[in-house]
């Protein structure tokens, strides 16, 4: 084992891992956090604490997480290279570590455009990939970026963010290849709609060995309504929802629709679970956190191990 | 080359409502190509300068000079003879002209005409586009001739990231996304494989992370 | 202000509005003599600071008449002159002027009656905006503090 992160003992004891996630709320009310988090906690292994997403300022995710591993829980803490350079994300690294969270996910974090913020600078001093290095570095050879050694380094479980769907396909198995290379321990997919796309994807993956040198967790969003599918599809950049799936949401009425959304989620994660090089699931359900229990009930990853 | 654009008429107006006697003062390099502070640029500025200062019934002296180039002291030397008249100086140069003039000429207030924009090329007539940001350690070379820097909207050296939709930026549809670009050309030149190595944290030092930037030839001060 | 007599400027090309306006006058059909012409081999010679120059002089409006668009002589002279009558009505908005002050108008050169009632529309356009902002200042019409 290369950390304490509960995570890791999941994936390594071979049972199929489940995260899930909480947005920390826009403004001083850890109540929020506790509430969430409370909702998902006895049917996940670990909670991914966002940073600032959608480039809306909120809680620090590491605020948060530590919130939420007071709970008794395991917070994946989410860090955007947009908002820190490289000083603040080692020292925010070392902190949260110093509060018991050891699980955490690097990435680049969505253009500042996209939020409320958007005359802000993006900051960008390093990428995701170069992220997962750093992080790496802290905790594999005890140093900073400048060099300096650091006295008792903090053990991460490292996570990066893979999205099989964006363009080109031809360049995404390698730009996992290129996380894994800088460290990545675990990956969490974008939500997956186009299942044979993801499996062509898999099996590219499979093909250079890569499915045994990272854990993947599928990405699985359930759907409100017909109306968020075709937002998802026209408007999330690097979003694939195919025609099938909007037609099968539309096909029900408006009533029916969360249900037949959550019904999608579990047959996903049903065919998924065949997929080699597959290790588990990590379900986004966006503001609708309630549904987590049951989606992972029904799709028979219930009860979580005990590790 | 270095892009500018003209400030706002009214921002220019306010600076120098105070100042009856203007020296302005264009550029004939950069500006002049980009159409924001040549000659041609110095005469309508001063035109519309007249017609507004007209309308209120007052006259204003505007002297016009273009020099050769604003950021070398011996260009801006030239303006020695014109100086004592102005109570003003406006710069349609780049901010470098702008501070090469304030600093030779303390006792006159300097104020710039026009916004320095970015390092860019021509991408065709009347349009100019971002091509480099000065970050000293040029990476183009290991890029195909694309640089992320400059062109990805969020300076990945490891792009492209999820956000990219048909070879565009998720931040516009009219941006391209630099990581595409740069992968079709390692396709195009066989370096493919060149696309798996990881491109190191970027040493800012000689990006200006160290501080102003100077460049020193000894084989060429006196 | 009744007697109000504007002084516009015309910027007519060779090829087709300064023909019209020779034409307007060959069959006697009448034309403000408000309306100063001044030939140019094509409008896109006519640049921004001939405008705005004009208006500096003591002009009250100013218009660039060049052919119709796509039969420019010199391929597209007249769309040029139509970008920078754009730019000066820009610079006019952005100096509180009427922009209506300086137009583009395109003509064949067989169309003497409408170069007349174009003049004639122009200039009462002009009446209706009155005098140049700067025509206080313009004791004799024409000269302004400017060298």
């Amino acid at each position: 084992m290369k950390t304490q992160s509960r995570l890791e003992k999941v994936l390594a004891s071979g049972a199929l891992a489940v995260t899930s996630e909480v947005g920390p709320p826009r403004g001083a009310i850890p109540e929020k956090v506790k509430e969430k988090a409370s909702l998902i906690k006895d049917h996940v292994d670990a909670i991914n604490v966002t940073d600032n997403q959608t480039a809306m300022v909120r809680m620090s995710s590491w605020a948060a997480g530590v919130i939420i591993k007071q709970m008794g829980l395991d917070p994946i803490l989410q860090m955007v290279t947009r908002d820190r350079n490289r000083l603040a994300m080692q020292s925010d690294i070392i902190g949260a570590y110093s509060m018991g969270i050891n699980t955490m996910m690097c990435l680049s974090g969505d253009h500042v455009k996209f939020g409320d913020h958007p005359m802000a600078n993006g900051v960008f001093d390093l990428d995701s990939i170069q992220l997962v290095q750093a992080v790496r570095k802290m905790r594999d050879e005890g140093k900073f970026q400048g060099g300096a050694d650091i006295k008792s380094p903090p053990k991460m479980f490292i996570g990066a963010a893979a999205n099989p769907f964006a363009d080109p396909f031809e360049l995404r198995v390698m730009r996992l290849a290129k996380k894994i290379k800088a460290g990545a321990d675990f990956i969490q997919t974008q939500c997956i709609f186009n299942l044979d796309k993801f499996e062509k994807y898999m099996e590219m993956v499979c093909d250079r060995g890569l499915d045994e040198q990272v854990h993947l967790l599928a990405g699985i969003t359930p759907m409100k309504s017909a109306g968020m599918a075709r937002y998802m599809k026209n408007k999330v950049p690097g979003m694939d929802v195919p025609d099938d799936v909007i037609k099968r949401m539309e096909g029900v009425s408006k009533e029916e629709q969360p249900e037949e959304g959550i019904k999608i989620a579990i047959e996903s994660i049903e065919r998924l679970k065949k997929v080699k090089g597959v290790h588990g699931f990590h379900i986004m359900a966006i503001e609708w956190e309630e549904k987590v229990p049951q989606i992972v009930e029904k799709a028979g990853l219930f009860p979580r191990p005990v590790v | 080359m270095i892009t500018a654009e003209q400030k706002p008429l009214k921002e220019i107006i306010e600076y120098i409502s105070p100042y009856d006697r203007i020296l302005l003062v264009g550029c004939n390099e950069c500006v002049t190509v980009c159409a924001a502070g040549g000659r041609k640029e110095v005469g309508l500025l001063a035109s519309a300068l007249n017609l507004h200062s007209l309308k209120q019934g007052r006259t204003i002296d505007i002297k016009e000079i273009t020099l050769e180039r604003q950021c070398d002291p011996e260009y801006v030397e030239e303006l020695v003879s014109e100086i004592d008249r102005a109570d003003a100086i406006l710069s349609m140069a780049c901010g470098c002209g702008v501070q090469t003039i304030a600093e030779r000429y303390k006792e006159k207030p300097v104020f710039p005409a026009v916004n320095t924009k970015f390092m860019g090329a021509s991408q065709s007539q009347g349009i100019w586009v971002e091509r480099c940001q000065g970050c000293g350690d040029c990476l183009l070379g290991i890029t195909g001739g694309i640089c992320p820097v400059a062109r990805c909207s969020k300076h990945l050296l490891n792009g492209p990231c999820g956000g990219t939709s048909d070879g565009k930026c998720e931040i516009a549809p009219d941006v391209d996304c630099a990581w595409c670009l740069i992968w079709e050309r390692l396709k195009a030149l066989g370096m493919e494989k060149r696309y798996e190595e990881i491109m190191e944290a970027k040493d800012f030092r000689p990006a200006g992370g160290g501080g102003p930037r100077k460049i020193i030839r000894e084989d060429l001060s006196l | 202000m009744e007697n109000f007599e504007p002084e516009i400027v015309a910027f007519c090309c060779h090829y087709c509005a300064y023909t019209a306006a020779d034409m307007a006058g060959s069959k006697r059909i009448a034309y403000p003599p408000n309306v100063k012409i001044i030939r140019v081999p094509c409008t896109g010679k006519v640049d921004a600071i001939h405008i705005m120059k004009a208006f500096e002089k003591g002009a009250d409006g100013v218009y660039v008449a060049g052919c119709l668009e796509g039969d420019c002589h010199f391929k597209n002279g007249n769309t040029r002159a139509k970008y920078r009558v754009e730019q000066v009505q820009k610079y006019l908005t952005d100096l509180g002027w009427e922009k209506d002050r300086v137009a583009m108008i395109n003509m064949s050169a067989g169309m003497g009656e409408f170069f007349a009632s174009t003049a004639l529309e122009f200039t009462q356009n002009i009446k209706q905006l009155g005098p140049s902002p700067i025509k206080h200042f313009n004791t004799d019409g024409h000269q302004t503090a400017v060298s």
